[in-house]
């Protein structure tokens, strides 16, 4: 059995210990919000946050988080009211959706560290998930005014 | 989790049930003949003349039964809002719900073509229209007044200063005879609240909470997961192979053979069952397969080119002859002739949600849940493999991690049907991985131009003939038709006025699976044929949109060459606005520092026009692309934001294929696996970009796919005007550009 922390509750897995975290979320969980898109760490759709850093689910053995707090998008507020998901919304970013997860969840492991980016630290921060509905401009212009929206010590989440 | 629905009447029994049943009124979406024919899927037998159903229930809620999938395309949006503009609703209160697989009662319900907003456009109005009808008829007959002294608002009648809501209206009005369709009086654009106005899509929200369940997040009791190990070599098949390693690992449920099906161009290969997805990926290495490599194993994108380069050095089977054009080039001076060939590779959709489906047969009856543009074939082969009849296959369509064409195909579906039928009663989900994805695509055909033309005296072109060849669509998909039928796109419809026009075609021999890409062949015609009227205008030494505009006759309205009722005209008059109005807001003629460049270019696919102006900057042998500037015309544009969205994205999608990805082909498989070498455009590397769109009455046309051809070429045309090199061949390699 491994043992970790998911969005503030205890699991523990029943699962060969090389098994990626992202199969243990979707497959084992049942917490489906995180994507699969690559499995070689190269989409960002499996981002999630290992004790507060973001981490490529797909290529995370589950032992490597044993006794760690994992936070999932499902996570990131009960109620959609962090910056970034508001701010998601206020700009249209997501069209299909499917990567927007991850994208989200780097992003607010960014602006933990840098609360107030320039557009330049937005691009290079972001520019290791990809989008193949090309909705970069939009998620740009999301991070900048979630930013904006939070308190200048870094705020939510 | 997915919505069930309940269960759905028969087109027979709806018409009675709207009739008998008091507390629903049902209006059907009707299909017009002429929307049909331009709606995806056209041209199949039994197409049903109803669309999509409307429901009216006695607490008020409409709900919009959709044939159309959504696949961030944002139509779960746009048909909400031209029903409700008819209706009188907040088009925010209608729920939509995905309509049932039945292709008796919604004719086809393929998703694609950029074809959702045009077909629906007339029907949903009138549906819309036909319901505030019966309303203000009910109404009417319950005040004792005239219908004409009534109006609606906010889902109720009004007369003078009372009201009844739609709700209280529905026994009544569900009594009354559904009104004739083309008699129905519709709003004046004029009066229109809902439509043209920017609206926060409803999809949104549970995008970016992890709440939005595409096929991949299915999730049924009982449920196993599934993966398969196809041959990577195309045309392969298993000899045989041997499972000991792979059932020997804890949590592998079966492991077998499952073979090809040659209508869906699935192509087979050893399945595993297991536990849990990361299991079926580990057992699935474990297996040992022997492969019979079948006739392809020595195909490379090389030898493909040596036979494109040997095809288009010959006169191929001539498509179009308009004069002379033969004549005139021989005979023109050298110093008028331009010649140019244009190269473009396979395209990998690259959806980011990998293909995928689930199925389970249960009794005499199974259903699936399937991420699909296309639900009807999703049935269809689900039934095929069960042995049963379409009607016993209930399937789901989830929402779509992309689609730009992939969905359409049935392949992941046939795989699932074939996995679940071996262990009938257990949900099966099966996964591709991003290598499968990747390597089992249907691409976008590689193609091959010669493009040959002179000018006159006066900077007017004389000729035009464009030898072209490719590995077809139609002969994968359409094999009775003529193999050029898939590829000539807007070539046959050449907005350009002159009076030598010659089009030749030849299909190349590959097998290379190949099928419709986000723009289909538009995507590579485009680039020719605005790369050329590039060239064409520097010879002439013209700018390229002066160039452009001397050859587009705004009287002009240009039907398809070989069969004029095929698609409509192409109206010169709009393709000038396009261009003038992108030209306009990039600033064209603006003067740039060494090493920039404007490029323009245009086009007309899918009944709609799109103008880009690409500003780059070139440095060290690499493009940047800083800005572009679209223009579209699309008829009336129903939801501004969500055709800005579609054609910022068309742009984006354009900007990797021209910059940045392809697919190679060696010892008959594809190089590129995954992410790491099918290299996308990052967030770093995306310009500024700004849609404009050009107002309109005229029906709605597509915007999903129109976007696209005009990319690469207005990007290949700046890179000309910044570094005076021509990009014939893409994607863009950083040696083309260095000195």
């Amino acid at each position: 059995m491994i043992a970790f922390e998911v969005n503030g509750r205890p699991q523990s897995v029943d699962v060969s210990p090389d098994t990626p975290l992202l199969w243990v979320l979707r497959d084992t969980l049942n917490m489906t919000g995180t994507k699969y898109g690559c499995g070689i760490a190269a989409c960002g759709c499996c981002t999630v946050h290992v004790n507060g850093e973001a981490v490529r689910s797909c290529v995370a053995p589950v032992s490597s988080v044993a006794g760690k707090k994992v936070t999932t998008i499902e996570g990131l507020s009960p109620d959609r009211s962090h910056p970034l998901q508001q701010a998601w919304i206020a700009e249209q970013a997501p069209q299909c959706g499917y990567c927007q997860s991850g994208q989200i969840m780097t992003a607010a492991a960014f602006l933990k560290k840098t609360p107030k980016p320039s557009p330049a630290q937005v691009d290079s921060a972001m520019s290791n998930n990809i989008c193949r509905c090309g909705t970069a401009q939009r998620i740009r212009a999301a991070i900048i005014r979630a930013a904006n929206m939070m308190p200048a010590n870094g705020g939510a989440a | 989790m997915i919505a069930h629905l309940p269960e759905w009447p028969s087109r027979r029994s709806v018409l009675k049930t709207t009739a008998a049943a008091a507390a629903v009124l049902m209006i059907p979406v009707a299909v017009r003949a002429q929307d049909e024919k331009t709606a995806a899927g056209a041209g199949k037998k039994d197409v049903s003349p109803f669309l999509s159903w409307v429901r009216i229930d006695s607490a008020g809620k409409v709900t919009l039964l959709s044939s159309r999938s959504e696949m961030g395309q944002g139509i779960s949006s746009a048909l909400p809002m031209v029903l409700a503009e008819e209706l009188g609703v907040d088009w925010k209160d209608i729920q939509v719900e995905q309509a049932p697989t039945n292709e008796k009662l919604f004719g086809s319900q393929g998703t694609g073509g950029s074809g959702s907003v045009t077909a629906s456009w007339m029907p949903m109005r009138q549906a819309g229209a036909a319901a505030r009808q019966m309303f203000i008829q009910a109404a009417a007959q319950k005040w004792g007044v005239n219908p004409a002294d009534c109006t609606v608002k906010s889902a109720a009648v009004w007369n003078g200063g009372r009201s009844i809501n739609y709700g209280e209206l529905v026994e009544a009005a569900s009594q009354l005879p559904v009104p004739d369709f083309s008699k129905v009086a519709l709003k004046k654009p004029s009066d229109f609240e809902i439509i043209g106005t920017v609206v926060q899509r409803k999809d949104i929200p549970a995008k970016t909470d992890g709440s939005a369940q595409f096929g991949i997040d299915v999730r049924v009791p009982g449920m196993k997961y599934a993966m398969v190990e196809r041959p990577a070599v195309f045309g392969a098949k298993v000899k045989s192979f041997d499972a000991t390693a792979a059932k020997a690992i804890h949590g592998v449920v079966d492991v077998f053979e499952i073979p090809s099906v040659a209508d869906v161009h699935s192509c087979g290969g050893v399945a595993v069952v297991a536990d849990s997805t990361w299991i079926a990926m580990k057992a699935r290495k474990a297996l040992k397969i022997d492969w019979d490599l079948g006739p392809r194993a020595s195909e490379s994108s090389e030898s493909l080119r040596k036979q494109f380069r040997r095809l288009v050095d010959t006169p191929q089977k001539v498509v179009l002859n308009q004069g002379d054009a033969d004549s005139v080039i021989s005979a023109a001076p050298q110093a008028k002739k331009v010649e140019a060939d244009y190269e473009l590779p396979f395209q990998a959709h690259a959806c980011m949600e990998p293909m995928n489906c689930t199925v389970v047969f249960r009794g005499n009856g199974a259903e699936a849940w399937a991420p699909a543009q296309g639900p009807e074939w999703v049935q269809g082969v689900v039934a095929q493999i069960g042995g049963l009849k379409p009607e016993q296959v209930k399937v789901n369509i989830t929402l779509m991690g992309g689609g730009f064409g992939r969905r359409y195909h049935a392949d992941f579906a046939i795989e699932a049907a074939q996995i679940a039928k071996k262990l009938a009663g257990t949900p099966v989900q099966l996964i591709w991985s991003r290598e499968d994805d990747m390597m089992h695509d249907f691409y976008r055909p590689a193609s091959y131009h010669r493009v040959s033309g002179a000018l006159d005296d006066e900077g007017k072109i004389l000729a035009w003939k464009h030898r072209s060849t490719s590995t077809p669509i139609a002969e994968w998909w359409d094999p009775k038709a003529p193999p050029e039928s898939s590829e000539m796109g807007c070539t046959l419809q050449m907005p350009y006025s002159m009076k030598n026009y010659k089009l030749e075609f030849a299909p190349a021999d590959s097998g290379v699976p190949r099928a419709w890409w986000r723009s289909v062949e538009a995507s590579f015609i485009g680039f020719v044929m605005e790369s050329y009227m590039d060239e064409l205008a520097h010879q002439a030494g013209a700018d390229p949109l002066e160039f452009r505009m001397r050859h587009l006759d705004a009287a002009r309205k240009v039907p398809n060459a070989l069969k004029a009722s095929d698609g409509i005209p192409l109206d010169c008059a709009r393709m000038r606005g396009v261009l003038q109005l992108a030209a306009d807001k990039a600033g064209w003629g603006k003067k740039l520092p060494a090493g920039e460049g404007l490029g323009i270019a245009c086009h007309y696919s899918f009944n709609s026009y799109a103008a880009n102006v690409a500003h780059v900057a070139v440095k060290d042998g690499k493009v940047r692309v800083v800005r572009i500037v679209s223009a579209v015309d699309i008829g009336t544009p129903v939801a501004p934001e969500g055709i800005r969205a579609q054609v910022e994205s068309a742009v984006v999608y354009g900007l990797t294929a021209a910059l940045k990805s392809q697919i190679t082909i060696e010892n008959g498989r594809s190089v590129e696996t995954n992410f790491n070498k099918f290299a996308c455009l990052r967030m770093d590397e995306t310009p500024r970009m700004e849609v404009h769109i050009v107002p309109s009455e005229l029906p709605p046309t597509g915007i999903g796919e129109p976007g696209l051809p005009p990319v690469a070429p207005a990007v290949m045309n700046a890179v000309f005007a910044a570094t005076g090199k021509r990009i014939r061949r893409l994607p863009v390699m950083a040696n083309d550009l260095k000195a």
